[in-house]
């Protein structure tokens, strides 16, 4: 029960703090996201994000912050394995659930869904 | 309309400058008639924004977030102990909550949360999801190619190309620096 009220606790915090910096900076959702993803790799980097995920649980890793970290992870992984080339290798190996699931599932919905008009 | 308050203005400012004893000199005047004028703008932007109410939305946000994260919880939990790894778990949690996701922007269910969770359902690998099935809806008429194919990336492409560089950049540190260990 412990770990369900972690990621509850950890991931609304995380959501609430990014709000906070919607409001006063007024930052476009899309800048928001790199902002994240970028803060990700960092904090993945710096060695903080993976004690934290083992804490948090899903609380840590469903926000983007999360993806970020799967992204540093997956290059240290590769450069440990193979060196120079595993710079070019463990970015995409490590997204590629995340990336392949949002671009073919939202290609097949925008085969079946037809877009919305606006009320008004 | 704006064009002619801006003259009427210059020409108070000019007669103004021109009466004997003020001081200052119509350069000094205009500067602050325009800082003055740069004051109100700058209220009455704020008085026509919506006042959000911060702590309502950190609220929501906080609702919000904390919801999906539980359900990705959940989903990990539900995985695990159907006998998967920790990465494979943490892979099927993905792809559940970036389908669930991508089902609820279709029947236009993702944007009332977004409009009630602000941030909460922005945060989350949902909000990247709802990002890219989005546009690929929105834009479909536009074909194949240049809409679905084009606008699919609008959001998603540069998250994933600031992801892959900055983790690039942070690998290359990190090579160097075990590459000096082993030295």
């Amino acid at each position: 029960m412990m770990v369900f009220i972690k990621a509850f606790v950890i991931g609304g915090m995380i959501c609430a703090l990014t709000q906070i910096l919607m409001e006063k900076t007024r930052l476009m959702p899309g800048r928001i996201m790199v902002l994240l993803v970028t803060l990700g790799t960092f904090l993945g980097a710096v060695g903080l994000y993976e004690p934290f995920a083992e804490f948090a649980g899903a609380g840590a890793t469903v926000p983007l912050l999360g993806f970020g970290n799967v992204l540093w992870k997956g290059v240290r992984e590769a450069v440990d394995a193979n060196g120079f080339l595993g710079l070019f290798q463990g970015g995409f190996k490590a997204c590629a659930v995340g990336v392949s699931a949002a671009l073919i599932f939202g290609y097949l919905a925008s085969v079946l869904f037809e877009p919305k008009m606006k009320k008004k | 309309m704006g064009k002619e308050k801006g003259d009427k203005n210059k020409i108070e400012i000019v007669s103004a400058g021109a009466e004997p004893g003020t001081g200052g000199g119509p350069v000094k005047r205009e500067e602050s008639r325009e800082q003055q004028r740069n004051e109100q703008y700058n209220q009455y932007v704020e008085q026509v924004t919506p006042k959000a109410n911060c702590l309502l939305n950190c609220v929501k946000a906080f609702i919000t977030g904390g919801c999906i994260c539980t359900v990705g919880q959940i989903l990990t939990v539900l995985f695990l102990n159907s006998g998967m790894g920790k990465d494979e778990a943490a892979a099927y949690t993905t792809i559940s909550l970036v389908f669930a996701s991508v089902v609820l922007t279709g029947l236009n269910i993702y944007p009332l949360i977004t409009t009630w969770g602000g941030a909460g359902s922005l945060v989350p690998i949902t909000g990247f999801a709802n990002s890219v099935v989005a546009p690929a809806i929105e834009y479909k008429k536009e074909g194949q190619v240049f809409g679905i194919g084009c606008k699919i990336f609008t959001i998603s492409g540069p998250v994933i190309l600031y992801g892959i560089l900055s983790s690039w950049i942070l690998g290359v540190i990190y090579l160097i620096v075990v590459s000096l260990r082993a030295v």
